[in-house]
């Protein structure tokens, strides 16, 4: 119990159309509801509730809602009462704090202030339902010139490529951190979109070899599950330098977490905590980087491209830069609004830069320095909707990675629980009567649509644009328009004010 | 024909499809007001140890032993789905002693028994155990072949 | 071809059914001494206690014969059949030919003689929807009844009077009710059910007379208690009707013997219900298992053999379902082997076990699911492959391993697939 802090959430039960089926109760793993035999009712205990609307979403006659708590501090606009409560946490347990998913900090979001532009008169939109709109992208370093051989001949000279069909694919979300339902839906759903999804640090379990063609390895600085096959495995291999949501610090699965086929799929002892150190032991310097990159190549016999994942920090456009010359052939970028399965709440909170100034800088950057072909980008760290990832392209991405909004998709209703392991929804989770909750056959499902739908945006967007390529709008500032902005962040992104 | 299969890695437990059967059967009108504060008596049963779950409902068999014993003649097999006439039994539980399944249970009255009719008289012959498994551990489908 | 039927009951509908599922052409000649559309026989003690009446009672749809193409003579009575003219003869001269014969004649009740008996006026049996409309004539509610036999047929008799009066006795050579299909312990709680609705038992007695005051009759018993009635009810047994067959030269013993195909011995002569001995599936013994469920299997399996079709097996096992005055029994099998019993007094359940199977079962009282315990005598499933510990105080399919749970629950024709299996 946490002593001075009062709990945030109450349970609302309508008790006029509650009937005792105790769903809830069932299927609350905090053990929130309670049925008693005496009065035959419903009963609930505020204080376990993490609202994460299990309970609310599976109740038969919709008797539940939860509300925020109106119990309150005395006002103090200097120490809001989460602060407040904060202190008395750490008070009691003279920890580190501990927090889930992306923050949830108001912090600014560059998306929510730039606005697409819309062909009219002068350029005719087109109608994608009419008319051929290309989605398909290509991940890699582009070639800079043709090359003939001695017949005059085109000689391919092109380094291999991760071919998607829409310039989207779900970020890392480790076997481990995530449970093997949530990774199965992943994986079937990038096969049925012709995307791919990515193994985080945790491995791949050997169902789902069979999803290679769809499927990104990480290597990341605790080598958990790195083995000759599963780098042969994916269609590509990324090295992970850093996670938007945790940036300079490494990973920690603890060890109650790693048992049965987690532990077998991670190549470790169960039980053991599966840490990641914040550095990889063997990289201090870009060309430390540059040799990885070199040895991964050289390991999968140089069929895989290489993407090298680093948090948006405050030099990322240097950073990016360096990397682009270590030989990676695609650099992942993850916003500071990311999310992870567990951080340390002051660094989530507070540690990174926003994905948007961070491409839109190693986009320019990258051009500045002639070598914007020389690799891809993806962009990542909260993509929210179709029109973040619009936006993104558009300021300088080749594709973007999605990990929240696909666990929205399986059922995730952010209630930033994932440290516990008792997630609700079966997907951040190893409890097998929990990770049951999540049938892939229905997750895949969800997942298809979702990414179709986006898909259906990006084109009427594009097509409203007088656009009808992803290759045509990637790092088209022109269709984008800032508004409520400082000259200094418009200069960053690279886009004019609204009405300019 | 479309049959209710069950299947049991994705079964919760929830027990919902109890309520949503019982509801429906009772003319799926509000679930509030139909149950509250009443024992439901459903035509799908969960059966539930804590760690294994699964509902079982009539399996509209090809050899009904239940039809066939009947006493009454209550029971008819119509386009494949076996049925109960409630004005002809007379809760005798043959059909009970008869069914391998035990999918054949009393009626809320006691005096008839009740079964699975695949909701053709009641949710438009979408059965509503099925529609509202949050886990598609009931599905409704033709030969069962998805486990 | 054409198929002669002799009954009118639920063997007899069994085979119309059964040979229309093979062929929607062959000619079917009904012929039944009683000249009732087919109606249950078990249900004529509901219709006493007004739980079903002349329509609800009939054993199918009005348009049964019509739909089935069925020619039905009823009120006809058959007289002989000629196996090797292939003739059946009816009362009345009027002769059939057939192709296959299905003789379907149930039992008749037995009426044992007694000192006086003949002196007693209100005489009935109670097997017919006659007698139950008999009695519902003649009995009110000041009527003293006096039912001979606490067996299946008597004591449903005297649940269904008790609708009509509260004067109800009924007598037992036996020292227990249901002797032939239950045990002492529940015996003794159904007993007590039965007393408390009013019901009077005289067990472990008979009638040594019977005398008669005016109209009013007296039984004496051979305990020396006497008896005051106004109505007789003789429900003290049955005897198979197998006339028909051995005066045709078949084989019979207690009752007309037939083979799992419903076979007599005479050619196309077939045989189904009440009036035959038959394999049980459990035990293997030949016995007359004259149990309506079974009736109808048996004449579905010869309907089915009748038109030239393979019938799937026969499941027939002593059986039964009944209940008292809304206490159910259920109990099937044959109780041999290891018991284990529990009860708390008003519920009872045991089970006999032997070489690793189920043999048979008692429920009295909660018999929910009781159909689960059934199928394991009939497939003689192995015990040591599921958790028979659980699935006694519980049944249900949990119980299974789990991948023999899968195929039950996938598809139900592995039931008949896992009860084929078994040794």
């Amino acid at each position: 119990m946490d002593l001075y802090v009062h709990p945030l959430f109450e349970v609302v039960r309508n008790e006029k159309k509650c009937v005792a089926c105790r769903a809830c109760e069932r299927q609350c793993s905090n053990c929130v509801h309670a049925y008693n035999p005496d009065t035959g009712e419903m009963e609930a205990d505020d204080s376990k509730c993490v609202n994460c609307h299990r309970c609310v979403s599976l109740c038969p006659t919709k008797a539940l809602k939860i509300i925020l708590t109106d119990h309150c501090f005395r006002p103090n606009a200097n120490w809001p009462g989460e602060n407040i409560n904060e202190v008395y946490k750490q008070a009691n347990s003279g920890g580190v704090l501990l927090s889930s998913m992306g923050t949830p900090k108001p912090h600014p979001v560059y998306f929510d202030r730039i606005l697409l532009n819309a062909s009219q008169v002068t350029n005719p939109p087109i109608d994608p339902l009419r008319e051929p709109m290309e989605t398909r992208v290509f991940l890699g370093k582009k070639s800079q010139k043709l090359e003939r051989n001695a017949e005059g001949q085109l000689v391919d000279n092109l380094t291999p490529q991760i071919p998607l069909t829409m310039p989207l694919l779900f970020s890392a979300m480790s076997f481990g951190s995530i449970s093997y339902n949530a990774h199965a839906s992943l994986a079937r759903a990038a096969a049925a979109l012709g995307i791919c999804y990515n193994t985080g640090e945790g491995g791949l379990h050997a169902d789902f070899y069979p999803y290679g063609p769809h499927t990104i390895v990480q290597v990341a600085s605790g080598r958990f599950g790195v083995h000759g096959d599963y780098l042969m495995a994916g269609a590509a291999v990324e090295i992970k330098m850093g996670q938007g949501a945790k940036p300079g610090i490494g990973g920690h699965l603890p060890g109650h977490k790693i048992a049965g086929d987690v532990a077998r799929t991670r190549m470790i002892p169960p039980g053991s905590d599966a840490i990641s150190p914040a550095p990889h032991h063997d990289i201090y310097s870009i060309e430390d980087l540059r040799q990885l990159v070199y040895s991964l190549k050289a390991a999968t016999g140089n069929q895989k491209p290489i993407i090298v994942k680093i948090a948006a920090v405050h030099n990322v456009a240097a950073i990016a830069s360096g990397v682009a010359r270590s030989g990676a052939d695609i650099i992942a970028i993850d916003g500071f609004r990311g999310g992870t399965g567990a951080a340390p709440t002051r660094i989530r909170d507070h540690v990174g830069i926003p994905i948007e100034l961070a491409l839109a800088s190693v986009d320019a950057r990258l051009r500045e320095e002639g070598i914007r072909d020389d690799v891809s980008v993806i962009a990542g760290g909260s993509i929210r909707s179709s029109a973040d990832w619009i936006k993104a392209i558009a300021l300088g991405a080749d594709a973007c990675y999605i990990a929240t909004g696909a666990l929205l998709a399986l059922g995730c209703h952010l209630c930033r629980q994932c440290h516990t392991g008792l997630c609700n929804w079966g997907i951040a989770t190893q409890r097998p009567d929990l990770v049951k909750r999540l049938n892939p056959e229905i997750g895949a499902e969800r997942l298809v649509n979702l990414v179709h739908a986006w898909q259906h945006e990006l084109k009427e967007v594009m097509g409203g644009m007088g656009i009808n390529s992803v290759e045509a709008l990637r790092g088209n500032r022109l269709m984008l328009r800032g508004v409520a902005m400082t000259q200094e962040e418009l200069d960053i992104l690279g886009i004019k004010h609204a009405g300019v | 024909m479309k049959k209710i299969y069950v299947r049991e890695e994705w079964c919760l437990g929830c027990h919902l499809c109890e309520y949503y059967c019982a509801n429906a059967n009772l003319g799926g009108g509000n679930m509030a007001k139909a149950l509250k504060g009443r024992p439901v008596h459903p035509r799908i049963r969960v059966e539930d140890d804590g760690k294994i779950s699964f509902a079982v409902a009539c399996r509209h068999c090809d050899e009904p032993l239940c039809r066939k014993g009947c006493i009454a003649g209550a029971i008819s097999v119509a386009d494949g789905v076996v049925c109960i006439d409630r004005e002809k039994c007379v809760g005798c539980y043959t059909c009970i002693l008869s069914c391998p399944y035990g999918a054949v249970l009393p009626a809320e009255d006691g005096h008839a028994v009740q079964k699975c009719e695949l909701c053709i008289q009641t949710a438009g012959g979408s059965p509503a155990c099925a529609e509202h498994c949050p886990n598609r551990a009931i599905v409704f489908e033709e030969g069962g072949a998805s486990a | 071809m054409k198929h002669v039927i002799i009954g009118n009951s639920a063997a007899a509908i069994g085979c119309v059914e059964g040979i229309r599922r093979a062929s929607r052409t062959d000619d079917i000649v009904l012929v039944a001494a009683e000249p009732h559309h087919t109606y249950s026989r078990p249900l004529i003690s509901y219709l006493m206690a007004g739980k079903t009446d002349r329509t609800k009672i009939r054993y199918r749809p009005e348009n049964f014969y019509r739909a089935n193409g069925v020619q039905a003579k009823l009120g006809r009575r058959a007289l002989g059949i000629d196996p090797a003219g292939k003739i059946v003869t009816l009362d009345g001269g009027e002769t059939i030919a057939y192709d296959n014969v299905l003789v379907a004649t149930g039992s008749d009740p037995l009426i044992f003689p007694a000192e006086g008996l003949d002196q007693v006026e209100n005489v009935r049996t109670f097997t017919t929807l006659d007698d139950a409309e008999a009695l519902l004539r003649s009995v009110t509610a000041e009527t003293r009844v006096f039912v001979v036999g606490a067996g299946l047929i008597g004591l449903k008799c005297a649940e269904g009077l008790r609708a009509i009066t509260e004067h109800i006795t009924v007598c037992d050579l036996a020292p227990r009710v249901l002797s032939s299909i239950l045990e002492d312990a529940p015996a003794a709680i159904l007993r007590r059910h039965l007393e408390e609705n009013g019901i009077v038992l005289k067990l472990g007695t008979s009638v040594s007379s019977f005398a008669r005051a005016g109209a009013a009759c007296t039984a004496t018993l051979r305990t020396g208690e006497t008896v005051p009635f106004d109505q007789l009810v003789y429900a003290a047994g049955v005897r198979p009707n197998t006339a028909l067959v051995k005066d045709a030269g078949g084989d019979v013993n207690r009752g007309i013997l037939v083979d799992t195909l419903c076979r007599t011995s005479l050619p196309d002569v077939y045989a189904a219900g009440d009036c035959t001995e038959s394999p049980d599936a459990c035990s293997g013994e030949r016995k007359v298992m004259a149990l309506l469920p079974n009736a109808y299997l048996q004449g579905e399996t010869a309907g089915i053999t009748m038109a030239g079709a393979t019938a799937p097996t026969l499941p027939l096992l002593p059986m039964n379902a009944i209940g008292f005055f809304g206490l159910h029994l259920l109990c099937a099998g044959v109780y041999d082997g290891e018991r284990t019993e529990h009860t708390d007094g008003q519920n009872y359940r045991s089970f006999y076990t032997r070489d690793n199977t189920l043999r048979g079962y008692i429920l009295l009282g909660r018999v929910e699911r009781a159909g689960i315990y059934t199928a394991l005598i009939r497939g003689r499933t192995p015990l040591d492959a599921l958790d028979f510990a659980a699935l006694r105080d519980q049944p249900g399919l949990i119980a299974f391993a789990g991948p023999v749970r899968a195929e039950i629950l996938r598809n139900q024709d592995n039931q008949r697939k896992r009860e084929a299996a078994a040794p």
